[in-house]
C-alpha cells in the first residue's frame, strides 16, 4: 500500500503531444505494404484494357506464359467460383439496378484500366516484361462517358442490364413528417418572394493518396494472411469471407503502416481479390504492387454530380425552400459504399439554416469509368458546395450583404437541440460565435474596404470574398440509421483495454489509422482516464488477429466512435479493480474512490496504484472470492447520432482580371470541433482538409476524353498541389462539447475539405461579379476564370480540354 | 548486367544491376533499403528523394548505374550513428510535419539539401524549394513550420559554437 500522492501532471486531453508515430516515420523505418517480402514470394503484374468499353474476343497468353521466370498467366476465363466478387455493401433503393462484378471480366471490359489478365513471376519486372506479352482482341463498342447523356440512356454501359439509371433516392419534408412541402414554397416565391436557379458541377476527383495501393497474400499456414494498403482490413475480412469460401476465422487481414487515404482506401478492390485467388492456385505468397498511373486509372474517384438546385425565399431573404435534384456517376460498378456517398449528402444540403421545406432527389447513372466511392467528405462537400454556392447567388439577387443573410437564416446557439428539415437532431454548436470569431481574425471589414477601392478605381487585380458556414454529419454511425438507409453494416467501434502484470497498459482499437495520430491521441485518453503515464500506453490496431473487431476508420468516426468505446473500455477496467482494491485495502467499496491513476480511502491516506492492483490480479493470491483474476476489458460501442462540428470559413482571392490568373490572398477559419483532445493534430488534419477542398476549386479534375480514357492519368496532368500552390492557413478552434459522447468529441478529418470549396469559389466569383459574371465551373482555372470575365454572364462552363496536347486540324482551323 | 560499386549510408556495396534498373529500385529491392518509397512514375512526386554526392535527387529518375562510384544518402543513413536524429528530422517531429509519412523520408532529404543550399530560406523560398515534392496529408503548413525551425536551431547552434 502506497501513501496517496496529489497528481502533479497536467491533463492529457488539450495538449499538444508530439506524436508516438514519427519515429519509425521520419527515420525510414516504416513498414508499407510493398516492403513486405515472404521466402518463395512471387509477383504480380496486370494487363489491363485501353479501351472503356469493349468485348474481349480473343486473349492468348501463350507468349507471356512462356516469358522467363513466368510461373503463371490467368485470364478472366481462368476464374473458378473461389475467386468471389467484388460487393456493393450499400444498395441505396431495393431496385437499385446492380452490375455482377467479377475481379476480372471474361467477356466484356466496361472501363479503360480494368483488368483483363494476371501474369505472376518470380519478380516484378519480369511480371511486367510479360504483361506486355499478352495478346488481347477487343471489338470495341460505343462507351457511356458524359453523364448527361449516360442518365439519357443514350449509350449503354452494360447493355445486358437495359438501362443506365441505377437508383432514384428521394427525400421530401413533407412526406416525411419534417418539414412542409417544397412546391408550394417554390410556387408562392415565384409570385412573392424569390427563387434561385442553378446548375452546378461537382467535378470527378481523384484521392490520389501519396502510397499507391499494394496486396500481399500468404496462403500458407491455419489462417491466409492478406497485408494491404487499406483504411478497412475488418471490412475486407468479412467481404473475402463472404464472397470466396474462405471462412472468415481463417482469415487474417492486416493493414501495415498506410500512406494516406482519404476514403481512396475504403474499398474491396479487384486487385485485392485476384491476389487472394491467384495466391490459392500457386500456393505460394504472392505480391502486386500499383503503379501511379494504374493507381490514377483504376482506384476509385470521388464526386461526379451534376447539381440542379432550386431555393426559395421571401423578399427579404428568410428562406422557405430547397429542392435538391442530383445525377450522380457510379462509373461502370458500383463499388463498397458508392451508390450511398451522394446520400450522405442528402441531409446536409439544409446544412445550418432554417429551411421549412426540403425535397432531395438523387439518380445514380452507370458510365464506361472507373467506379467511384467515397473521398474526403463523400456527399457532404458536395452538399456544402451547394448550398453555400446558391446562399451567394441568394445574397446578389436579394442585395443583402452574403454574411448577413446567412446570419439571418441560421439556427442560434439556444436553439439547440434542433431538429432539422432533413430529419437530423443537431446536439450543440454556436455559429454566431465562430463567425464572430473568423471576421475578427480574417479583418472582414478591412478587406470589403479594399475590394469596394479596387472595384471603384478599377483595378486590373480584383479582390473576391468567399464565405462558407457549414457543419457536417459525421462520426459515422448509428447503426439503426445505417439499418434505416439499407446500409449492409453497422456503426459501432469496438476497443480492448489489457493491463499488463508489470504496469503497462496495451490498447486495442478497432479503429485503422493511416496517418491520424490514433496512437498519440488514444494514448492521451487513456493516460488521463486510467491515471497512467502517456508512455505506458501501447495502441494495437489494423490487424484482424489482434484487433478481432472493429469497423475500421472513414468518415471523421475514429475519435468520436472509436474513442467513446475505449472510454467505456477503461471505465470498466476501474470498475473491476475497484472491488480488488476494496478488498487489499481492507475498506468498504463504498469508501474507495479512484482519481489521477490510485484507489483511495475515503478519510484516510491510505491507497493503491491501478499498477499495483494489476501486479495482485495477475499474482491472484489475494483476490475477492469469485472473482475472475483479470481486470482486462471489452466495450462496443454504437452512437446514438452523428456529430456535427461546425465552422466559418472565410477566403479572400486575388484575381487578374486580365490573364484569369487567381492568387488565395488570406484563408481563415474556426471550426466547433467539441472537445479537443490533441490541438496538433487537429490542425494538421484542417490543414489537410483545406488543402484538398482549395484543391478542388482551383486545380483539380479528373478528365476523361470522348472515347472514355482519362487524359489526367499522372501528376503532369492530375493537379494535386505543390507548397508553391498554397499559403498559410489561419486555423482557429472553439469547443462546444457534444452532447451524444462522454468525451464531447465531434470529429475533424474532412471538416476542412467540406467547409473550403465553396469559400474558395464564392470568393473567385466574388471578385468579378461586378463585370457580369455569374458563375465559373470547377476548378477555377485561368482560362475558366479569364473566359468567363470575356463572355461576362456565360458561366465559363466549357468543359476541361480533355487532349493534353489539343490537336490542330487545318481544315477546321483553330484547336477542336 | 553492368556491376556497380557505391557507397549507400556510409557503406560500400557492389552488385551487378541491369542497365535498366532504377536507383530507386537498386536501393529497395537489391539493398533492402525501404525507408525510399515510389510514389509515382513521371518524377513529380519526390517521395523517392536521396543525396548523391551531397544534392538531392529523385531516385526514379536516377538509373542505378549512374550511380556507380558515387555516394548515395538515404533517409536511413540521416541520423547519426548513436541514434542521434538529423535537426531536420527532430524539426519534422516537433512541427508535427508529417502524418502518413510516405511523402516524409523524400521531403526530409529535400528539406535537408534546401537548407544546405540556403540556410535561412523565407516562407516562399521553402515553399518553391519543396514544390517538386507532394504531400497529399499535411496541407504543407507544418512542413514549412519544420524546415523554418531547423534554419532557426541551426543558426542557434551556429550562434553557440
Amino acid at each position: 500500500m502506497t501513501v496517496v500522492e496529489e497528481p502533479t501532471s497536467a491533463p492529457e486531453i488539450g495538449r499538444d503531444r508530439r506524436r508516438k508515430e514519427d519515429q519509425r516515420l521520419i527515420t525510414g523505418r516504416t513498414k508499407w505494404t510493398d516492403n513486405i517480402v515472404l521466402p518463395g514470394m512471387l509477383h504480380m503484374a496486370m494487363v489491363r484494357s485501353p479501351f472503356a468499353h469493349a468485348t474481349i474476343t480473343n486473349i492468348d497468353l501463350t507468349d507471356a506464359k512462356a516469358a522467363p521466370n513466368v510461373v503463371a498467366v490467368y485470364s478472366g476465363a481462368d476464374l473458378d467460383e473461389s475467386a468471389g466478387v467484388l460487393i456493393n455493401a450499400w444498395p441505396i433503393t431495393p431496385d437499385q439496378v446492380t452490375p455482377a462484378h467479377p475481379p476480372i471480366p471474361t467477356d466484356r471490359v466496361t472501363f479503360a484500366g480494368e483488368i483483363v489478365a494476371v501474369i505472376v513471376a518470380r519478380t516484378a519486372a519480369e511480371a511486367r516484361d510479360a504483361a506486355e506479352l499478352v495478346d488481347v482482341d477487343y471489338d470495341e463498342l460505343p462507351a457511356a462517358v458524359d453523364l448527361k447523356e449516360a442518365a439519357a440512356d443514350k449509350v449503354l454501359a452494360h447493355p445486358d442490364l437495359g438501362t443506365n439509371k441505377s437508383a432514384l433516392w428521394v427525400f421530401d419534408s413533407a412526406a416525411a413528417g419534417t418539414g412542409s412541402d417544397v412546391e408550394d414554397a417554390i410556387a408562392k416565391a415565384r409570385t412573392d418572394g424569390v427563387v434561385v436557379e442553378r446548375e452546378f458541377r461537382q467535378q470527378r476527383l481523384i484521392p490520389a493518396f501519396m502510397e499507391p495501393r499494394s496486396v500481399v497474400v500468404d496462403p500458407s499456414g491455419e489462417q491466409l494472411t492478406m497485408w494491404t494498403a487499406s483504411q478497412v482490413p475488418h471490412i475486407v475480412r468479412f467481404a473475402l469471407a463472404a464472397t470466396t469460401g474462405v471462412p472468415e476465422s481463417k482469415i487474417r487481414v492486416i493493414a501495415p503502416d498506410v500512406g494516406g487515404g482519404f476514403g481512396g482506401k475504403l474499398q474491396v478492390t479487384p486487385e485485392e481479390w485476384i491476389a487472394w485467388w491467384v495466391a490459392r492456385q500457386v500456393h505460394r505468397p504472392v505480391k502486386y504492387t500499383e503503379t501511379r498511373s494504374e493507381s490514377l486509372m483504376a482506384a476509385h474517384h470521388g464526386r461526379d454530380q451534376w447539381q440542379k438546385l432550386t431555393l426559395s425565399a421571401e423578399k427579404d431573404g428568410t428562406v422557405t425552400g430547397f429542392k435538391v435534384e442530383l445525377t450522380a456517376d457510379l462509373g461502370s460498378y458500383i463499388s463498397l459504399v458508392g451508390g450511398g456517398v451522394p446520400v450522405l449528402g442528402a441531409f446536409m444540403f439544409n446544412s445550418i439554416y432554417k429551411f421549412p421545406a426540403y425535397h432531395f432527389a438523387c439518380q445514380t447513372v452507370l458510365t464506361n469509368k472507373a467506379w467511384t466511392d467515397a473521398y474526403r467528405g463523400a456527399g457532404r462537400p458536395e452538399a456544402t458546395f451547394g448550398i453555400e454556392r446558391m446562399m451567394d447567388e441568394l445574397a446578389v439577387e436579394t442585395g443583402i450583404e452574403p454574411m448577413e443573410l446567412r446570419q439571418k437564416n441560421w439556427i442560434t446557439h439556444d436553439e439547440f437541440p434542433f431538429t432539422t428539415v432533413a430529419g437530423l437532431e443537431y446536439d450543440s454548436g454556436n455559429y454566431e460565435a465562430a463567425t464572430e470569431e473568423a471576421m475578427a481574425n480574417f479583418g472582414y471589414d478591412e478587406l470589403r474596404a479594399e475590394q469596394k477601392q479596387r472595384r471603384e478605381s478599377g483595378d486590373t487585380v480584383q479582390l473576391g470574398i468567399g464565405i462558407s458556414t457549414f457543419t457536417e454529419m459525421c462520426g459515422l454511425a448509428p447503426s439503426r440509421v445505417l439499418g434505416s438507409l439499407d446500409y449492409g453494416a453497422g456503426g459501432w467501434e469496438h476497443a480492448s483495454v489489457r493491463m499488463m502484470a508489470t504496469g503497462t497498459v496495451e490498447v486495442i482499437t478497432g479503429a485503422t489509422a493511416h496517418g491520424q495520430g490514433h496512437a498519440t491521441a488514444f494514448s492521451q485518453i487513456v493516460s488521463d482516464r486510467l491515471g497512467v503515464p502517456f508512455e505506458d500506453v501501447q495502441v494495437l490496431a489494423g490487424d484482424t488477429a489482434i484487433s478481432s473487431k472493429g469497423m475500421d476508420t472513414y468518415g471523421s468516426r475514429s475519435l468520436v466512435v472509436g474513442g467513446e468505446a475505449l472510454v467505456k473500455a477503461v471505465d470498466k477496467v476501474i470498475e473491476k479493480a475497484k472491488p480488488v482494491a476494496a478488498h487489499l485495502l481492507e475498506a468498504s467499496i463504498d469508501d474507495i474512490s479512484f482519481k489521477g491513476g490510485t484507489f483511495s480511502v475515503a478519510g484516510t491516506d491510505q491507497g493503491m496504484t491501478i499498477q499495483e492492483i494489476a501486479l495482485a490480479t495477475f499474482a491472484a493470491h489475494n483476490l475477492p472470492d469469485g472473482m475472475e483474476p483479470s481486470l482486462d476489458a471489452d466495450a462496443t460501442f454504437d452512437p446514438v447520432n452523428f456529430n456535427y462540428p461546425h465552422g466559418t470559413h472565410l477566403c479572400a482571392m486575388e484575381v487578374d482580371t486580365e490573364t484569369g490568373q487567381v492568387t488565395m490572398r488570406k484563408y481563415t477559419c474556426v471550426d466547433d470541433i467539441g472537445t479537443v483532445i490533441n490541438p496538433l493534430i487537429v490542425e494538421g488534419q484542417v490543414h489537410g482538409g483545406l488543402a484538398q477542398g482549395i484543391a478542388q476549386a482551383l486545380f483539380e479534375e479528373a478528365v476523361h476524353d470522348e472515347a472514355g480514357t482519362l487524359v489526367s492519368g499522372s501528376f503532369v496532368d492530375y493537379l494535386v498541389p505543390t507548397a508553391a500552390d498554397l499559403i498559410n492557413f489561419d486555423v482557429s478552434h472553439r469547443s462546444t462539447p457534444a452532447l451524444t459522447n462522454t468525451l464531447g468529441t465531434k470529429g475533424v478529418g474532412e471538416a476542412g475539405t467540406i467547409a473550403s470549396t465553396p469559400a474558395v469559389v464564392n470568393a473567385v466569383i466574388d471578385a468579378v461579379r461586378h463585370l457580369g459574371v455569374a458563375d465559373i465551373q470547377m476548378p477555377c482555372t485561368p482560362e475558366r476564370v479569364w473566359k468567363a470575365i470575356q463572355s461576362a454572364g456565360a458561366g465559363g462552363a466549357e468543359p476541361t480540354t480533355a487532349d493534353a496536347m489539343p490537336h490542330f486540324d487545318p481544315a477546321e482551323g483553330a484547336e477542336q | 548486367m553492368t556491376k556497380i560499386n557505391l557507397t549507400v549510408d556510409g557503406a560500400t556495396v557492389s552488385d551487378d544491376v541491369e542497365p535498366r534498373m532504377l536507383l530507386v529500385q537498386y536501393l529497395r529491392e537489391s539493398l533492402g533499403k525501404t525507408g525510399t518509397v515510389i510514389g509515382c512514375d513521371t518524377s513529380n512526386c519526390g517521395a523517392c528523394t536521396v543525396h548523391l554526392n551531397g544534392r538531392s535527387v529523385k531516385s526514379c529518375n536516377v538509373l542505378a548505374v549512374q550511380a556507380d562510384g558515387a555516394e548515395v544518402t538515404t533517409i536511413e543513413g540521416l541520423a547519426q550513428e548513436n541514434g542521434d536524429l538529423h535537426q531536420v528530422q527532430e524539426s519534422f517531429h516537433q512541427c508535427h510535419g508529417l502524418q502518413c509519412g510516405f511523402c516524409t523520408p523524400g521531403m526530409i532529404m529535400q528539406s535537408v539539401d534546401l537548407l544546405n543550399e540556403n540556410p535561412n530560406p523565407s516562407e516562399q523560398e521553402i515553399r518553391l524549394g519543396l514544390e517538386g515534392n507532394l504531400c497529399r496529408c499535411t496541407g504543407y503548413q507544418n512542413i514549412v513550420k519544420a524546415v523554418q525551425h531547423a534554419a532557426s536551431a541551426n543558426a542557434s547552434e551556429g550562434d553557440a559554437s
